[in-house]
């Protein structure tokens, strides 16, 4: 009885997980290959005829966006971690975080508000005689979903980051800033590979959530070429057509497979 | 005499301003990056009592709070929506809880074969692009007569916060000293009894936290609203999706600030519910 008491408590919560998420899961793969009710890669071919260029321009932003958050977050744990000025410490970690908790439907408005061509972004470098007022431009293009995304996406890889980077030794660091070395060197060659497996969880994580955001790219850049997941959202709304949505679904999942077999590859390297 | 305290001074007198002179690429960076975190936020707070804005004006031609009569007139759908997302909030959280304490203890204190697969199932949607998955609930949903129903939104919410649910229950129930519930057991106490006047209680706040991760999740929640819910239940985030898209910025922004006001406080007393004993067992 008492062996059969764990399983019999988990079981409800796992088999909402198996019919809600797995079942699905599995009816897009197996509905990716259904051309009228037999199976075939007619929808890959359609896929590819329609959408090569927003497949190229999802993976591109999304790889961009990821990039340039693990560059920022790097920068931000690495000031907290390194840091010798105890207020500015104070302030930028009382900053840093403000995004974090903030939706991505409220980020693509504030944004898509921010970044518009009279928006406060405009009106600001103008007023700092940045910008003539003349060239000011709207960028609610592709920069805007790249500026949304690491926007959002920064504070979240920056907090677990500066928790790993907090937890390590300080001996060697305080050593090497004897010895002499600089911040910067003690960060890029000290800091960051002690630290790479967190920030390459974050990153991944970062990635599939970016990959499956449809807000976003809705409100920021509604224009081709466009992201995937706008794509979808079209071609079920328009043609309610299953079979290109499900196969666009899987070409997604698999950009993120490779995201995380990148991950996988750098971890193992790394553990021998 | 005066030398000496003159060339002791100096140093100090040099370190001080050198600190100073600092603060000039300080400030410039922090003020800069505070521009970029709080602009697109003051952006949106002067959107939402902007009457009319157009371009090339840097600032609203006139304000007013018009569009706040508007948005929480008796009849308007603004207020429709938030009741429809407080209740879908509320249902998400007790349907979450309601799975997760029996699986968070089950994963916290009993023999379970496969534990950390078990775990990790309740990783999985938070593991893939959500959108395909989606896609093919609300054509499920859609043959059974759940899609455009509050318990088919319900239901998707529950799937998505159950990852929180579980792995923060299983952390706050590890965290509970087991001695105080083998002490209740030699008093007497039955198992369930121990468990219901001392383990649920001491995880109280870990639970919380979780129930607060949970309804916030459900609360900013779009895509599974989308698919599964729109146009019959309209949630907060369709109401700002649908009133963005129709240019009308002034409720598509103080419907924004609706939502941002929950999650912005929330992260502000995150570390009172979250404390870092349970945090440090998340996962484990």
């Amino acid at each position: 009885m008492a062996r059969l008491l764990g399983p019999l408590l988990v079981s409800p919560a796992l088999i909402v997980i198996l019919l809600l998420f797995m079942v699905p899961l599995t009816a897009s793969v197996i509905g990716a290959f259904e051309v009228e009710g037999a199976y075939g890669l007619g929808n890959f071919t359609k896929a590819y005829d329609f959408y090569t260029q927003d497949i190229v321009f999802t993976a591109v932003i999304v790889g961009l966006s990821t990039v340039l958050t693990g560059l920022l977050a790097i920068a931000i744990g690495g000031y907290l971690t390194l840091g010798e000025n105890r207020a500015a410490v104070a302030i930028l970690r009382w900053l840093y975080r403000w995004p974090m908790f903030i939706p991505f439907i409220v980020v693509g408005q504030v944004l898509r508000t921010f970044l518009a061509k009279s928006g406060l972004l405009n009106s600001t470098l103008v007023a700092f005689g940045l910008l003539d007022p003349l060239t000011a431009t709207s960028y609610l293009d592709w920069r805007g979903v790249v500026v949304a995304f690491v926007w959002k996406q920064t504070p979240f890889v920056a907090l677990m980051v500066s928790g790993a980077m907090a937890s390590l030794d300080r001996g060697t660091i305080e050593a090497a800033r004897n010895l002499g070395a600089s911040r910067l060197r003690i960060l890029v060659e000290i800091v960051v590979p002690q630290v790479t497996t967190t920030l390459l969880v974050g990153l991944v994580l970062s990635f599939v959530t970016m990959m499956g955001v449809l807000s976003v790219p809705l409100m920021i850049n509604a224009q081709a070429p466009t992201m995937i997941t706008a794509d979808i959202a079209f071609r079920l709304s328009t043609y309610r057509d299953y079979g290109v949505a499900n196969a666009l679904g899987l070409i997604s999942l698999a950009i993120s497979a490779v995201a995380a077999w990148f991950y996988l590859r750098v971890n193992m390297r790394q553990g021998r | 005499m005066s030398a000496p305290t003159a060339s002791l001074a100096a140093p100090r007198d040099l370190g001080f301003v050198r600190n100073l002179l600092w603060w000039l690429p300080r400030a410039a960076v922090l003020g800069a990056l505070a521009f970029v975190i709080f602009g697109p936020l003051l952006n949106l707070l002067i959107w939402t009592v902007a009457e009319r804005w157009y371009f090339p004006h840097a600032l609203p031609i006139d304000y007013g709070f018009s569009y706040w009569g508007r948005v929480f007139a008796p009849r308007g759908n603004a207020v429709q929506s938030l009741v429809a997302s407080i209740s879908i909030a509320v249902f998400t959280v007790a349907g979450s809880l309601a799975l997760a304490i029996p699986a968070g203890y089950a994963l916290a204190r009993l023999k379970l074969p496969l534990r950390n697969l078990i775990l990790l199932a309740f990783l999985l949607p938070q593991a893939f692009p959500n959108l395909p998955v989606y896609v093919n609930i609300a054509r499920l949903f859609y043959e059974i007569g759940l899609n455009g129903t509050v318990l088919g939104v319900v239901l998707v919410h529950v799937t998505h916060g159950l990852v929180y649910a579980v792995w923060i229950a299983a952390a706050a129930f590890s965290a509970v000293d087991r001695d105080l519930e083998l002490a209740a057991r030699n008093l007497g106490a039955s198992g369930l009894k121990a468990f219901a006047d001392v383990t649920l209680p001491l995880a109280a706040p870990g639970l919380m936290a979780s129930a607060i991760f949970v309804f916030l999740e459900s609360l900013d929640e779009f895509t599974g609203s989308y698919f599964v819910g729109a146009p019959d239940v309209t949630t907060l985030p369709l109401l700002l999706y649908s009133a963005g898209a129709g240019g009308n910025y002034q409720i598509a922004s103080i419907t924004a600030l609706l939502l941002l006001v929950p999650s912005i406080a929330f992260m502000l007393v995150v570390e009172k519910f979250l404390r870092a004993d349970v945090l440090a067992k998340v996962g484990q």
